[in-house]
């Protein structure tokens, strides 16, 4: 059986504690991974430095080329994996077998990934607004007349990645060709994505003493994100709300991505449906970029009625299946508690489930070694009702009824707002608005990105300081 | 031919040992349950459970006529409840546990932290803890068995014993509250006077210390050019659920330097297990065997406490101990581990693995210090 060691700045590493991932309706092992401790990641923490030396020794634009390079090779080549060997195939049926995520996601995840790496250099030109990359490795340089100085705040970056969405990786891959290194903690059902990557890399001839992979349990995390200078976590909102204001971590979770309608197009809704249900269905539903609320002002009734009727004809299918549209909740019991969740928020007066009309089976679908939510619509007389702002992993929307002069202030922190309007002064007040990170104007999904903006802050500015610096 | 006698050899130590617990056992019964030398504590709870234990209990597995023992009986005073008549007007220590918030569970000790480290200094090899070295204590003290048994093993080889503060009640609120900063500059704090003292010409050799503490040590030691076998020592004992034996060999490989390390099982209650040899050849495998007859340590099933698991199977992890000092019978501890076979140097039940128990593991703060 396939064995994904640790990996100590390009080094593997066999632990004596080693955990299975096994696939998540067979219960069948598909791989054994090393276990790391606090304590390796705090003694591999010391030599930090040399990561990002030896990025430094080789030039932004070599460096763009071997991450372009590594995005073809990631996305079709035979790589080394662990103490085997891992095709473009094999990662999706692994992949898929130990997330419960379908096979067609998988590949679209990987396809997002290719695309960021492959177009890294556009990526950065546009992150960095077009700063002459070599800046971010010397520390200083000229643009456009005008000195300028960035320094690295870390040398090296923490991430605690997530189990449970392939989709996330795509925020930590252009650390590497900004000359920083990159320590990573794999999530214990999907270390496939940071270990292909890294092994990418090294065959792409990125050096190993740049990169770190740390499976493991709580204490690693905690040990990445206490040792170093920049981390991101990815989690709930308890993990969004424990580090939101440590300067030195970025944390990414629920995202309460949402859809306004204006008053001024409200009454032509059915011509959003479409555009509605991709956003809150893309990729199972699991992102936070995924829709959890759509807010109007009026035919709110009609708007769910209609959501539901398209979204109660999804079903489970199994992974395989080019058209499953579901992912599989591997953790014992958690589907069990969302759907918990959702029945007491059902029973308030200002809240309908418009879904449970048209299912002819419970939401929740239980299968020997895994569980799945079934679609779920619920229209919300008001913002004040209990399902009104509520994010879940799997297709779930509310349609809440609000008049447009209080939605921006009643909606929270949102990570992407797609607001469908004509009206000046409602997108006027949409631009000024904090609470909205990302900002769609038109029927735009909330689930297509555009790579070339930031996404939740801007990566080279959490990464670097830009200084004054003067020669005589 | 020379395993059967080996085996046979062996056979005939398990024997002898069961029957010197069992022994010791009713010596130790007949102390704490006669009028004369017994704690008001054993003497009420036989009236209460209306058994007369002298009689009742001839062997170890007679013991379940106590039921198990509850740590809550511990909570607060007065103490002089848990005082053998037998004992009054010696000399009394109070040793704590818990206690971060509320009241902690004390028990009260005379001479039995002495005994219970001086069997265990017989255990350490000459070669890494050479007789008249000096100690550094460095691990938590206060209302604590610990730092009282470490210096006495020292004195007991013949050297002077250097201590460091450190306040594990403390530690676990900066740990509940989230206060990483202040944990961080608490265990700089611990580790700078460490290294002071390391550095002061003391001669130190040998040392108790936690894994928590033994690693910042050694890591601020190699920051500085140094090593924990360059500053001169060459013994270390320690232990905890943390002590795995993935981290032996992390310890081992990475942090020693060549120093040798020991791990143990402990508390306040019970004296302190040894482990038998934890080395690459046996995957640092941590094996803790009690000092019986003293203390017993059993594995028993996570569903009845009164049946031992089979060799190699899981279970929680129970102790009795057995001094003239304190009796506790059937000790739920919070551990989990596998029950582990006798072997020649310690002919009776082992535990490995020893983590927290499952059941418990969410709530408890492990590894603080």
């Amino acid at each position: 059986m396939l064995h994904l060691p640790l990996v100590r700045w390009g080094k593997p590493y066999e632990s004596l504690d080693k955990t299975q991932i096994v696939h998540f309706e067979t219960g069948e092992p598909i791989a054994t991974v090393s276990q790391g401790i606090g304590g390796i990641v705090r003694q591999d923490l010391l030599k930090a430095k040399r990561a990002r030396s030896v990025l430094r020794d080789i030039s932004t634009d070599e460096l763009l080329k071997r991450v372009k390079r590594a995005g073809e090779l990631y996305a079709t080549a035979t790589l080394p994996m662990g103490d085997g060997t891992q095709t473009p195939d094999e990662f999706v049926r692994q992949q898929s077998a130990s997330t419960g995520m379908p096979e067609n996601m998988c590949r679209g995840n990987m396809e997002k990934n290719r695309f960021v790496l492959v177009e890294m250099e556009n990526i950065l030109t546009a992150l960095t607004r077009g700063l002459d990359l070599r800046v971010l490795g010397r520390g200083y340089g000229e643009e456009r007349g005008v000195p300028v100085s960035y320094q690295a705040q870390t040398p090296v970056v923490g991430a605690v990645l997530p189990s449970n969405s392939p989709g996330v990786h795509t925020l930590w891959l252009p650390i590497i060709p900004m000359q920083i290194g990159i320590v990573l903690k794999p999530g214990s059902s999907e270390p496939w994505t940071p270990y292909r990557v890294v092994s990418a890399f090294l065959e792409a001839g990125i050096p190993g003493e740049a990169m770190s992979l740390y499976p493991g349990p709580h204490e690693v995390g905690d040990a990445v994100l206490n040792g170093c200078k920049r981390s991101m976590v990815f989690g709930g909102q308890e993990t969004i709300n424990k580090y939101k204001h440590n300067p030195a971590v970025q944390p990414h979770g629920p995202g309460f991505s949402k859809i306004f309608l204006g008053d001024d197009v409200v009454d032509r809704w059915e011509d959003y449906l479409d555009v509605i249900q991709e956003s809150v269905c893309k990729n199972g539903g699991r992102s936070c970029i995924n829709t959890s609320s759509v807010w109007v002002s009026r035919h709110g009734r009609e708007i769910a009625d209609a959501l539901a009727q398209r979204m109660a004809k999804i079903e489970v299918r199994r992974t395989t299946d080019p058209k499953a549209e579901l992912a599989a909740f591997t953790t014992p019991r958690m589907a069990d508690a969302v759907n918990q969740m959702i029945d007491v928020d059902a029973q308030s007066s200002d809240c309908e489930d418009v879904t449970a009309r048209y299912r002819s089976t419970p939401r929740l679908v239980k299968q020997e070694r895994c569980d799945y939510l079934l679609p779920t619509v619920f229209f919300c007389k008001s913002p004040d009702a209990p399902a009104a702002n509520k994010e879940y992993m799997f297709p779930f929307v509310s349609v809440v009824e609000c008049p447009q002069k209080d939605m921006i202030h009643r909606a929270g922190p949102t990570l992407v707002c797609t607001a469908i309007t004509d009206d000046a002064s409602f997108k006027l007040d949409l631009l000024e608005a904090t609470n909205i990170d990302r900002l769609n104007i038109g029927p735009v999904p909330t689930s297509s990105l555009n790579w070339l903006q930031p996404h939740e802050g801007n990566i080279v500015e959490f990464l670097f300081r830009n200084r004054a610096y003067q020669t005589a | 031919m020379a395993v059967a006698t080996n085996t046979s050899s062996l056979d005939a130590k398990i024997k002898k040992a069961k029957e010197d617990l069992d022994a010791h056992l009713r010596e130790t019964i007949a102390w704490h349950f006669s009028p004369d030398t017994g704690c008001p504590f054993w003497l009420d709870k036989a009236k209460e459970l209306k058994i007369n234990p002298i009689k009742d209990v001839q062997s170890y597995e007679d013991l379940r006529i106590f039921g198990h023992f509850e740590d809550e009986w511990l909570r607060g005073g007065p103490l002089n409840k848990w005082i053998p008549r037998g004992l009054e007007g010696k000399p009394t220590y109070v040793f704590e546990t818990g206690g971060t918030t509320g009241i902690p569970k004390s028990r009260i000790a005379f001479d039995d932290f002495r005994t219970d480290y001086e069997l265990f200094s017989h255990t350490l090899p000459e070669k890494y803890f050479p007789k008249g070295s000096n100690w550094l204590m460095l691990g938590p003290s206060g209302p604590r068995r610990l730092r009282l048994a470490v210096e006495h093993l020292c004195q007991y080889r013949g050297g002077i014993c250097f201590c460091v503060d450190l306040d594990p009640r403390w530690v676990i609120k900066l740990i509940k509250k989230g206060w990483h900063e202040h944990l961080e500059a608490y265990k700089d704090h611990v580790i700078d006077q460490a290294i002071t003292i390391l550095g002061a010409g003391h001669d130190i050799r040998c040392m108790f210390t936690t894994p928590k503490l033994l690693e910042s040590l050694a890591l601020r030691l190699q920051q500085a050019g140094s090593s924990i076998g360059k500053v001169g020592i060459t013994g270390i004992f320690s232990g905890g659920t943390e002590f795995t034996p993935q981290w032996n060999r992390f310890a081992h490989e990475e942090l020693l330097d060549g120093a040798y390390m020991t791990p143990t099982y402990g508390n306040t209650l019970m004296g302190l297990a040894a482990s038998g040899p934890s080395t690459p050849e046996n995957n640092y495998k941590i094996t803790y065997y009690a000092p019986q007859p003293r203390a017993v340590i059993q594995v028993v099933d996570f569903d009845d406490y009164n049946k031992p698991v089979e060799y190699g199977q899981t279970g929680r992890v129970k102790l009795t101990t057995l001094t003239k000092e304190f009796f506790v019978p059937n000790f739920m501890e919070r551990d989990e581990g596998e029950r582990e076979q006798p072997y020649d140097k310690y002919p009776w039940d082992g535990v490995s693995g020893v983590r927290p128990f499952h059941v418990l593991a969410a709530t408890t703060t492990v590894g603080v210090y």
